[in-house]
């Protein structure tokens, strides 16, 4: 028998994420996958599921999920207060859910996005070789849309059925792991395609500024509000493939960083681009978070990745 | 060095983990400025899609997705594994190849659309904008074949041209918030078909009855990269019929 959530509350955007498919640019379809991958795959460890396995992304705003058989659970990335039957339970921690326990989360205490991962990852029928949702096409994940109330999810089959796992062993990211990959509000950014498009005044304003999340932000891409930047207004450049974490400036000269359900083409000028290694930190932006952008050069945007890969791949993350 | 120039290409970096492969090879007549178009524009294409094809039959490993555009190709890779010079110089074996890459003989493609009133509601001004009127614009936009570029933006969009000189009209200043799906549409020398409900900008002057992201097929869409196409104008009794029929097949 197969083990299944119950959503009493979805929260206000709930979707079910992996780590996204790659490979269909050629079709105009983008990855979409975690906005938080690093949370998403930590997640995973903590309950034994292989990095990429599907789980809930809840956003701001988490929900209410009763777990009829019980489950092993963990919450990784934004702290949305969750409870398991009233008792507060840690993030980044495994946790043993018995049957007919209610999960609830709240109002975000810190970042945008809270993951909800399950021993058994959330079963749904792979589009194009994953099971996240996107939004824009309506494909993928649950029935292509975000969670309501009264869906019921079903979790995969764990092996050994973890019921037969004894005992429970309680797990945890360690502490100054946490503390190396905690989302920035300074992303460190590498040249984009046009950088030589600006000119060095737009430039110096671009590095200099600080930078609000606009309300209208979401997976596709996050919009920002500050002090425009002069644009070259000689006609439009021709439309050209566009980069994860793209910062494309807008003809009134404000920033739109291109995200995980990003168009994959576009024909605004790019004067920058967010390195990979902050892609994870793109996630947990709120609207009317303060951000900066720092440039940084080719090696170093390479040794950070390096750096936090290396980082996740340490057998001392988990305890 | 960001920008450097083989075998009728350049390269440029555009994130940590992406190339862009530029095939507009600066042409003295041309200002820096204005991009390519008319015959430079289809030969810069013709090497996106050999490239793209290249890449198809012989792929590279740690090449993780393409993004193809009028003149160019985004190659993002697996940056632990890749550099971009190492990347650019694998690149550039499959360049020197292109030649020998022959195009597939083009499939043309006929979509039928229901122009005017609330279905094209910027037909009227796309008319008065170039004092022609509403039924000249279907012509025009009927009379021409047009060469799918590439897919982008969104999954199943295709970016089609070139339009006729005389219906040349620079996109909304203010994007609509929502475009219905089907919505066919123009913005600078440029027409094409919203598969799904996005905002957008461009100038609608009709909609087509067909589905044209087909997530069920393989190619998931109707329309593929080197398509010709042809526009149809039909009635609005032949749209909701042909709306139905479609409906009924999805």
């Amino acid at each position: 028998m197969s083990l299944i959530i119950e959503v009493q509350a979805p929260g206000l955007l709930t979707t079910v994420q992996d780590l996204g498919r790659e490979g269909f640019g050629p079709r105009g379809v983008s990855p979409s996958g975690a906005a938080d991958p690093v949370a998403l795959r930590l997640g995973n460890r903590l309950v034994g599921n292989p990095d990429g396995a599907a789980a809930l992304e809840m956003t701001l705003l988490g929900g209410t999920f009763v777990f009829p058989e019980g489950a092993i659970i963990a919450l990784t990335g934004a702290d949305f207060g969750a409870t398991l039957d009233d008792a507060a339970i840690p993030q980044w921690t495994s946790v043993d859910a018995r049957a007919r326990q209610t999960l609830r989360t709240g109002a975000t205490r810190s970042g945008a996005r809270c993951y909800l991962c399950v021993a058994g990852k959330i079963e749904e029928n792979p589009f194009l070789g994953s099971a996240s949702t996107h939004l824009l096409s309506g494909l993928g994940g649950h029935q292509g849309r975000a969670l309501r109330k009264g869906d019921l999810l079903k979790i995969g089959n764990v092996n050994p059925p973890f019921r037969e796992r004894t005992p429970f062993r309680k797990r945890t990211i360690v502490a100054n792991a946490l503390q190396h990959l905690r989302p920035r509000k300074v992303l460190r950014v590498t040249t984009g395609p046009q950088h030589e498009s600006f000119t060095d005044a737009a430039q110096n304003i671009f590095h200099a500024a600080t930078y609000r999340v606009a309300e209208e932000s979401n997976r596709m891409g996050l919009r920002l509000e500050g002090a425009p930047l002069p644009v070259d207004e000689r006609g439009e450049m021709i439309t050209e493939g566009v980069s994860l974490g793209a910062v494309q400036i807008t003809p009134a000269g404000l920033p739109i960083i291109l995200f995980v359900e990003q168009q994959t083409t576009g024909g605004y000028p790019k004067i920058a681009n967010v390195i990979s290694a902050d892609f994870s930190s793109l996630g947990q932006l709120r609207p009317r978070d303060e951000i900066r952008f720092e440039p940084v050069d080719w090696e170093s945007a390479r040794v950070l990745l390096l750096e936090q890969e290396t980082l996740l791949a340490s057998d001392e993350l988990i305890v | 060095m960001l920008i450097s120039s083989v075998a009728g290409a350049r390269f440029v970096r555009s994130s940590d983990q992406s190339l862009l492969v530029y095939f507009d090879q600066p042409d003295k007549n041309r200002p820096k400025h204005l991009p390519l178009q008319g015959k430079s524009l289809v030969e810069a294409n013709e090497n996106v899609r050999r490239l793209l094809q290249l890449l198809d039959s012989q792929p590279i490993a740690g090449v993780r997705n393409l993004h193809p555009a009028y003149c160019s190709v985004l190659v993002k890779f697996d940056a632990l594994q890749w550099r971009h010079e190492e990347m650019e110089e694998k690149l550039r074996e499959y360049l020197q190849r292109l030649h020998e890459v022959p195009l597939p003989e083009p499939r043309l493609l006929e979509i039928p659309v229901c122009y005017g009133e609330e279905l094209g509601p910027d037909l009227q001004d796309v008319a008065a904008t170039h004092g022609i009127t509403s039924e000249q614009v279907i012509q025009l936009h009927t009379s021409t074949t047009y060469l799918v570029y590439f897919l982008g933006f969104v999954p199943g969009f295709a970016y089609l041209g070139e339009l006729p000189e005389a219906l040349v009209t620079p996109r909304h200043a203010t994007p609509r918030r929502k475009v219905p799906a089907g919505s066919v549409g123009i913005a600078g020398n440029q027409t094409g078909v919203y598969p799904c409900e996005t905002p957008g900008g461009w100038r609608l002057l009709g909609r087509t009855p067909l589905a044209m992201f087909r997530p069920e097929q393989d190619g998931l869409s109707l329309l593929a990269i080197g398509d010709r196409v042809r526009f149809k104008a039909i009635s609005r009794e032949q749209f909701a019929a042909q709306q139905f029929e479609a409906r009924l097949n999805a």
